[in-house]
């Protein structure tokens, strides 16, 4: 082929990092909820989780899609990325597996294990989110096998279980009322302030312990340009913390400012990630050229996701459409 | 431990676990949509009830199959990056078709499924139930594709070690695709089918008298056989197509060592890899050539052809016969509840029972088969192409073997529960479904159910 293809690495790049994105808004919101889960009664247990039924299997593809592509179209990659996260990588799974059994395990096995059963659906959710967390600390730090690297990776995961649980008690605020809304708002606020202090620790260790980030972060003149995300994300912290503190009001005007608030600064985390990366897709070690699949293989895959895409943010648009409103418990008898 | 067999073994554990479930569902979603269908048909009642019924099962089962799935996504690059470095060109976009045509559509509309009624129009909800069904079938195709591409490579060419398609289309329909698709698609239906007679068998020697137990068992049954002479036939001719494309594999299946003219069927005898001969042989004379080149004296080119490229003879052989075993028995026990129920509404009690204890056959039928035809294709991952050894993983022996025996007791406690509570529900069924007695409001939520 003598056409240059050299941009389809990045639309894959693209496509991956949009997937992962979607991911951690989508079973953020779901996994937050189950790391809530033991603060609330048993009958806002079963509320919590009607609200989250119909969605979270369609939320957890997102992840195989990401995975899936990197996968897919950067093999060598996925090959170093999870041999060296193998067992974050297994503690993740087991999480998940826990807590996506458990779903349908607590309304349906004796009535006297449930209360088992939401044990591990908690356990698993944040089994899940931190090993998340510290996966995504581990890269960034480019996989540094220090004991500082290492301590870095655990707050992460700290903080990305903090921030799930920010996302799924503002998910809480938009599909529960009463006494469920008022205990969301309340841990919404809680957990507003650990993700803060999360994202800022985060971005200070961040420059210091990669040296390539630091001179991307600080590099005249693009740092004129980039200087937009902090500022964005603290007005949208500030805007989500005065919502939480207004909440809940008449008629229950509002109560999606703090989701998307948290939603938004979701997007700007993951967008100062993706800029500290790019091109690499094993940090210093792997661009995204050097570890892209063969371009006929890429396109044939291409063609697929330009028609295929569309259609399912379609459908998943029909079905949150379809699910829209409060959340009623849902029936299991 | 050597970390290949590590490997090996923990993503044999994973990929057994997973096929599991979805050998239930994909079956089990056509059912009921025929539910459905014969409610809207009929106005029947009782359909409405079995399909409240088992689509609360079809959701846990689901569940289960999704979250092991998810696990595979990750082993194929944790234990075998040397899968997709070298044959990533074709298996990846088989694989990211799957998640696109298929995954996303099944785990959408299974929510609309599950709890959309009174949401959705019952005609959006039938839809939404088909479109699950024809996902989990699409998720089926796929990684048949894959999978044959992997027992049959085609449609490629090999350039400094890596596997580029030449021809897609070879690839898309492998000839011997049709016959593994079909094999697969029909082992589901065995599987669910047995596990409906089965459960509903139980419910109803418990004297379950809720509605929609009969139907179910009918249903069961009446797929059963019918599926069952297909599965055979299809099943025979399917091992004839390998003969040709895999020779090794019929080799070990008959475990013959020598090329020979006449081949006996071996009923029993224990391959000994050692002597490269079989111990305790009871055989039918020229059986083998006869099912295979429908010839008496036809030739069957053994093992010692392939030394050094041919699978482990005892696993293979074993697993061969446990396959066809349940089989027949299959055959043998939906025909005769079969014939039991020609005028009845149930079988004899004696077979309900027999029944109830075959209601996860199709499990072990499958697995046995999966377990043929995988170890069958050693000691290559692509036949001729990649050998197994040279795919496998870095990751050190400690850690596998740590991740492999959380996996295996989260598996067999998952099991357990599994199927625990499938009997369970099955008796919880009788003490709450007299659906004859509630208005027709609560019979449609019972849709609803997940």
């Amino acid at each position: 082929m003598t056409e240059n293809l050299d941009w389809l690495p990045v639309a894959f790049a693209g496509m991956m990092a949009l997937a992962m994105l979607i991911y951690a808004i989508l079973d953020g919101y779901d996994l937050g909820v189950g790391i809530l889960l033991p603060e609330a009664n048993a009958d806002e247990k079963d509320r919590m989780i009607a609200s989250i039924g119909p969605f979270w299997d369609a939320n957890e593809t997102w992840l195989v899609l990401g995975v899936g592509l990197l996968l897919v179209a950067f093999p060598k990659a996925h090959g170093i990325v999870l041999s060296t996260l193998y067992l974050p990588v297994a503690s993740m799974l087991i999480g998940l597996i826990l807590r996506g059994v458990a779903f349908d395990f607590r309304a349906k096995a004796k009535t006297q294990t449930k209360t088992l059963w939401d044990r591990l659906f908690f356990a698993g959710s944040l089994m899940a989110a931190m090993s998340q967390g510290y996966m995504l600390g581990r890269y960034i730090t480019g996989f540094d096998p220090s004991t500082g690297a290492l301590g870095f990776a655990v707050l992460s995961g700290l903080c990305v279980a903090a921030g799930y649980a920010l996302i799924g008690a503002c998910w809480l605020i938009m599909k529960t009322e009463d006494v469920l809304q008022r205990k969301a708002i309340k841990w919404g606020r809680t957990y507003l302030l650990v993700t803060c202090v999360g994202i800022v620790s985060v971005s200070i260790v961040n420059p210091l312990v990669n040296s390539r980030i630091f001179d991307r972060w600080f590099a005249v003149p693009e740092i004129f340009w980039l200087a937009p995300v902090p500022v964005i994300t603290a007005v949208l912290a500030i805007l989500c913390y005065r919502s939480l503190r207004s909440l809940p009001k008449e008629g229950d005007k509002h109560c999606w400012i703090p989701f998307a608030c948290t939603v938004g600064i979701n997007v700007l985390a993951f967008a100062g990630l993706a800029y500290s990366f790019f091109p690499y897709i094993v940090p210093d070690q792997l661009t995204i050229w050097e570890a892209a699949s063969a371009t006929g293989s890429l396109l044939f895959i291409f063609y697929g996701v330009c028609v295929v895409l569309p259609a399912i943010l379609l459908y998943t648009a029909f079905s949150y459409r379809v699910f829209w409103g409060k959340a009623v418990p849902l029936k299991y008898d | 431990m050597d970390p290949l067999a590590l490997a090996r073994i923990q993503f044999a554990a994973n990929i057994s676990f997973h096929i599991l479930f979805p050998t239930i569902t994909i079956a089990l979603a056509w059912l009921l949509v025929m539910f459905k269908f014969m409610h809207h048909r009929t106005g029947d009642n009782r359909w409405m009830a079995a399909y409240g019924f088992w689509v609360k099962i079809f959701a846990l089962t689901f569940a289960l199959g999704v979250v092991s799935g998810i696990t595979m996504s990750f082993q194929f690059g944790t234990n075998w990056p040397g899968f997709m470095e070298t044959v990533g060109n074709i298996a990846g976009p088989l694989l990211a078709y799957e998640i696109l045509t298929a995954f996303f559509l099944e785990a959408t509309f299974l929510g609309i499924m599950l709890f959309g009624n009174g949401r959705v129009s019952n005609r959006v909800h039938t839809l939404a139930t088909t479109l699950v069904a024809m996902s989990t079938s699409m998720s089926a195709y796929w990684i048949l594709v894959l999978n044959t591409w992997m027992q049959h490579p085609v449609g490629f060419e090999m350039i400094d070690g890596q596997a580029f398609p030449t021809d897609w289309s070879a690839i898309l329909w492998n000839d011997s695709l049709i016959l593994r698709f079909s094999h697969m698609m029909l082992a589901s239906g065995l599987t669910a089918s047995f596990l409906m007679a089965g459960v509903s068998s139980y419910r109803w020697l418990r004297g379950d008298t809720a509605l929609g137990v009969k139907a179910a068992l009918r249903t069961g049954v009446t797929a059963a056989a019918i599926i069952i002479p297909i599965q055979i036939w299809v099943g025979d001719t399917h091992g004839l197509d390998t003969l040709k494309v895999q020779p090794q594999k019929i080799a070990a299946i008959e475990a013959i060592w020598e090329t020979e003219q006449g081949a006996p069927l071996l009923l029993f005898a224990w391959p000994d890899e050692e002597t490269r001969s079989n111990k305790f042989e009871i055989g039918i004379p020229k059986g083998a050539s006869l099912i295979l080149t429908h010839s008496l004296n036809g030739e069957i080119r053994g093992l010692n052809e392939f030394e050094g490229g041919h699978p482990p003879v005892a696993p293979v052989f074993f697993a061969f016969r446990v396959m066809v075993g349940i089989g027949f028995l299959m055959l043998f026990v939906s025909w005769i509840a079969a014939w039991q129920m020609r005028n009845n509404d149930t079988p004899s009690r004696r077979v309900g029972k027999v029944l109830v204890w075959m209601s996860f056959s199709g499990w072990f039928a499958t697995l046995a088969g999966w377990y043929v035809t995988e170890i069958g294709r050693q000691p290559y991952l692509v036949s001729g192409v990649l050998r197994t050894a040279d795919a496998v993983s870095a990751v050190p022996a400690p850690a596998l073997l740590t991740t492999l025996v959380v996996y295996l007791c989260l598996y067999a406690f998952l099991l357990v529960a599994y199927v625990t509570t499938i009997f369970y529900m099955a008796r919880k069924g009788s003490n709450l479904g007299r659906v004859e007695e509630l208005p027709k409001e609560e019979i449609n939520a019972l849709g609803v159910a997940g």
